[in-house]
């Protein structure tokens, strides 16, 4: 029998969130509470199987005493701490980085920001037509995927995916300074020439499909992607014995693109080349 | 980790560089030529991956020796390192001092920035361009502060080879440069750091008695002026009683955020964690600032020492001293100022017969203002990209390679030796009650005799521009640099203190007194100052990677604009500004908007 281990048991911690009391367990992110409090902050490069690294900044909340507004999705809850997530100044701040996003890169493809830039009333248009952006042309270099980083908002997920956190392939890195940052591998050439071993584990985290399956990035050109048509069916990797769960996206009975639960004690969203892209046998019909 | 590495092999020059630094590889995992005995062994796990924080050493190297990074010269380096190519180029290419294309041997970089500026360097860039064109073998920067403000404009010419050399020439014309630059060896010598010290030879001097007085290469001098009595009185009073001293002396640090030294080196000390590790910030980049720069020059020693006291009142034993890259004067001088204390026993596994050892390491910048945010630093040394970290945790928990960390400015440690030779009583009383002891102000721009002054805390911002020398027709003065705020000609009677610029509504900031006449078009200053940020911000955070760029755009549309013409992009400025303040990681992005805030509001910039 399998014994889980339960851990030390944690002490609950008392502060408030918008003046209404909650308890969160130690350790726990301010965002672990607002979200179990059902308060809705947005986040853009905060992940759930990753450690946050609090880059993007639009999750940023009012914290009583604090000389600047904290990242929701990194500080820990603390006993006492009165936090506010809907404050004149958070709003104003969460506003002015979706400007700035939307003012610099592609977010057409970016889940739910379209909402919050109606939410937030943001106007990227204001910093006028000549305002720098990333301006970046796709780059289709191998069969498997596609890495368009015009759409990239520089999350570090990717990163933290390849590297340390899941991969250890470290294939990719940010490079560059500033506004002029990007992510690239090694001498900012093409995928086949670095240590790239096309797991996909980068794309499972994109936020922002800057990374997609090629077959995602081709049916977009031609029109013919459905997403509200697609349907998801999680099965088990049959490649080797380690068991992974797979969720296939199926459209007009294909496989387009494949994705594991990031819940999974298994794979935790990860996979290998074979189990994310090596799906061709399914669907070959002759 | 299973590293990837490119076909590209490097030169046997690149080889070179990398093996004086590392010394020979042992086997052909590290890039040597194949033998059978590398069928039976490997090297690999920890032992090969500790050595990142060479990493940075290592890029130095190359570029020294050649001028630029090859694909071959960093895959060897990431081989002889186990270190995956991709981070190394992500390094290679955060800092502005390296180039992963090739270039010239030679690189002149001429500062455009707001002392210089001010003293014409826009006319002397432009005359320098027109004589070093392609072909010359010179290829020309245009640089952000050199740290050479009391002699603007500067310029800092660095020849790849070996050894790397460098010439600086400030003042600069357009003849002197150019020769600095094609004849490195035959430019006129550096004059003497004591000039900047408009009252060198005052006996009543604390942290710059020294500075002119003693010959800054010999130890024996040093001693004789005082030196290393402050570490005997340590010593006899013990780590505690150190930190007790420091404590009531009311010491807080001169980098511009006025955190309480002894608190930080009481909670490095008392962290369970271990080995404790002690951190001289000498990076100095902040525009305008060039304190650190001259103390090093000046009196070397003292800094030695008084990094000795600080680590044996924290517990470390390793200390690192991150000086700026483009100080190659006070990098000589730290070099040779730690061998010699190395040499005699002040430095060490015994240091004057206590059974206390420590020991100093220098470690360069390459170019990045960002490595002066503590947590960057320690990153940059580490060998990643200088990014600041998230705090909390903060260094003297968590700090440089994730232990204990007590990190200081030069001008704060240089602040221990007058405490513990005069006593915390006598220290406190100096200045007012909230800011004691002796600050060191960095004036330059419009005034008769730019330079560093020591004044006690609580002399006006009057006093200290007529001892420089003030010119007429002062227009604005800039306070605390480019992350600082700017004054007008009738605010003069501002306490130079702590308490006095915040109650003023502005900041002391690193001790920067930037004074500017009517000549200066302050929408170019502002221009410059956001250019600056723009071309600073490491990237990580929104508000600062794309705020600085809006900022740059907004205030590039309104340079010849006034009134109602400017409102809506002030209204815009105000708006990112605000953001940034409010939501950036670090203190870059935080204060990249003060003192454009501060010349449309005191000044009346677009009026």
């Amino acid at each position: 029998m399998t014994v889980t281990s339960l851990g030390i048991p944690r002490r609950l911690l008392e502060f408030t969130i918008d003046g209404e009391p909650v308890r969160a367990p130690e350790g726990a992110t301010i965002l672990d509470a607002c979200r179990s409090a059902g308060k809705d902050v947005p986040t853009l490069c905060q992940g759930d199987t990753l450690t946050p690294k609090n880059a993007c900044r639009v999750c940023v909340v009012e914290v009583e005493g604090a000389r600047t507004l904290v990242p929701a999705c990194s500080r820990k809850a603390e006993a006492g701490m009165e936090v506010r997530t809907d404050t004149e100044r958070a709003r104003h701040s969460r506003k002015i980085v979706l400007e700035l996003l939307a003012s610099s890169v592609d977010l057409s493809t970016t889940p739910e920001v379209a909402g919050w830039l109606k939410e937030y009333e943001a106007k990227p248009d204001r910093f006028g037509p000549d305002a720098a952006r990333v301006d970046e042309e796709p780059r289709v270099d191998n069969d498997l995927y596609v890495r368009d980083y015009d759409k990239c908002i520089l999350c570090y997920k990717c990163v933290d995916a390849c590297g340390d956190q899941w991969q250890n392939t470290f294939a990719i890195s940010v490079v560059g300074r500033g506004f002029d940052a990007r992510i690239a591998v090694e001498h900012d050439g093409p995928l086949t020439d670095s240590a790239c071993v096309y797991c996909g584990n980068c794309i499972e985290v994109c936020p922002t499909g800057a990374l997609s399956f090629k077959s995602e990035f081709d049916m977009r050109a031609a029109g013919t992607w459905n997403e509200p048509a697609q349907t998801e069916t999680t099965t088990v990797c049959a490649y080797c014995g380690v068991g992974c769960n797979l969720t296939l996206h199926v459209q007009d009975n294909e496989i387009v693109k494949v994705t594991s639960p990031h819940d999974n004690p298994v794979t935790h969203g990860n996979l290998c080349i074979k189990g994310r892209f090596g799906y061709q046998h399914v669907q070959n019909r002759d | 980790m299973d590293l990837h590495f490119g076909d590209s092999k490097p030169t046997d020059e690149e080889r070179a560089a990398v093996d004086t630094l590392l010394g020979p590889p042992e086997s052909s995992w590290e890039g040597a030529d194949r033998s059978d005995a590398d069928l039976r062994w490997a090297r690999g796990g920890r032992a090969a991956r500790d050595r990142r924080d060479l990493l940075l050493p290592g890029l130095h190297a190359v570029n020294d020796r050649i001028g630029w990074i090859s694909e071959g010269a960093l895959d060897y380096l990431c081989r002889r390192l186990t270190v995956p190519p991709a981070e190394a180029y992500g390094v290679a290419t955060f800092y502005a001092m390296f180039s992963v294309k090739p270039r010239p041997a030679t690189v002149l970089h001429v500062c455009t920035d707001l002392a210089c500026a001010a003293a014409g360097a826009s006319e002397l860039c432009a005359g320098v361009e027109a004589r070093l064109g392609l072909g010359s073998g010179v290829s020309v920067e245009r640089s952000p502060c050199l740290g050479l403000c009391e002699r603007a404009p500067a310029a800092l010419a660095i020849t790849a080879g070996d050894p790397v050399r460098t010439a600086v020439s400030a003042p600069a014309t357009v003849e002197r440069a150019v020769l600095a630059a094609s004849a490195p060896d035959s430019a006129p010598e550096e004059p003497s750091a004591a000039l900047a010290v408009p009252q060198a030879g005052d006996p009543s001097l604390m942290l710059l008695g020294r500075v002119g007085v003693v010959d800054p290469a010999s130890l024996d001098d040093y001693r004789a002026h005082g030196g290393y009595t402050a570490l005997r009185q340590a010593f006899a009073i013990g780590p505690a009683g150190v930190i007790r001293e420091v404590t009531d002396a009311g010491l807080v640090g001169r980098g511009g955020a006025a955190f309480p030294t002894g608190r930080k080196w009481q909670a490095t000390a008392a962290a369970p964690d271990h080995p404790h590790y002690l951190v001289c910030n000498a990076d100095e980049s902040e525009p305008g600032t060039f304190k650190d720069r001259v103390v090093m020059e000046g009196d070397p020693y003292s800094l030695v020492e008084a990094m000795t006291i600080a680590a044996y009142a924290v517990g470390a034993h390793q200390g690192y001293l991150y000086l700026r890259g483009e100080y190659p004067r006070a990098l000589h001088r730290m070099e040779h100022a730690i061998g010699q204390a190395r040499a005699r026993g002040l430095l060490g596994d015994d240091i004057l017969g206590q059974g206390y050892a420590f020991d100093i390491e220098i470690r360069r910048g390459a170019g990045a203002y960002i490595c002066g945010e503590e947590t960057a630093l320690f990153n940059s040394i580490e060998g990643y990209r200088g990014e600041p970290r998230s705090k909390p945790p903060f260094p003297v928990e968590k700090g440089l390679f994730g232990k204990p960390t007590a990190e200081n400015n030069v001008e704060t440690l240089v602040n221990v030796l007058p405490i513990l030779t005069i006593g915390a009583p006598a220290y406190a009383a100096i200045g007012t009650a909230k800011s004691t002891g002796p600050k060191l102000f960095c004036v330059s721009g419009s005034v008769d005799r730019p330079g560093i002054y020591e004044l006690p805390f609580g002399a006006t911002l009057g006093e200290l521009l007529d001892l420089a020398g003030v010119r007429d027709r002062l227009r604005a003065v800039l306070l605390g640099g480019a992350a600082g705020g700017f004054v007008r000609p009738d605010e003069l009677d501002i306490p130079l203190t702590f308490e006095g610029t915040r109650e003023a509504g502005t900041t002391l900031g690193s001790g920067v007194v930037l004074a500017f006449d009517d000549t200066v078009p302050l929408p170019r200053l502002l221009l410059r100052i956001a250019e600056f940020f723009r071309d600073e911000s490491c990237g990580q955070c929104v508000p600062c990677r794309v705020g600085t760029v809006r900022q740059e755009e907004a205030l590039h549309r309104i340079v010849e604009r006034t009134g109602a013409d400017a409102a809506a992009d002030i209204t815009l400025l105000r708006e990112v500004g605000r953001a940034m303040k409010d939501a950036s990681i670090c203190g870059l992005g935080q204060t990249a908007w003060n003192a454009v805030e501060s010349a449309i509001d005191r000044l009346g910039a677009y009026e």
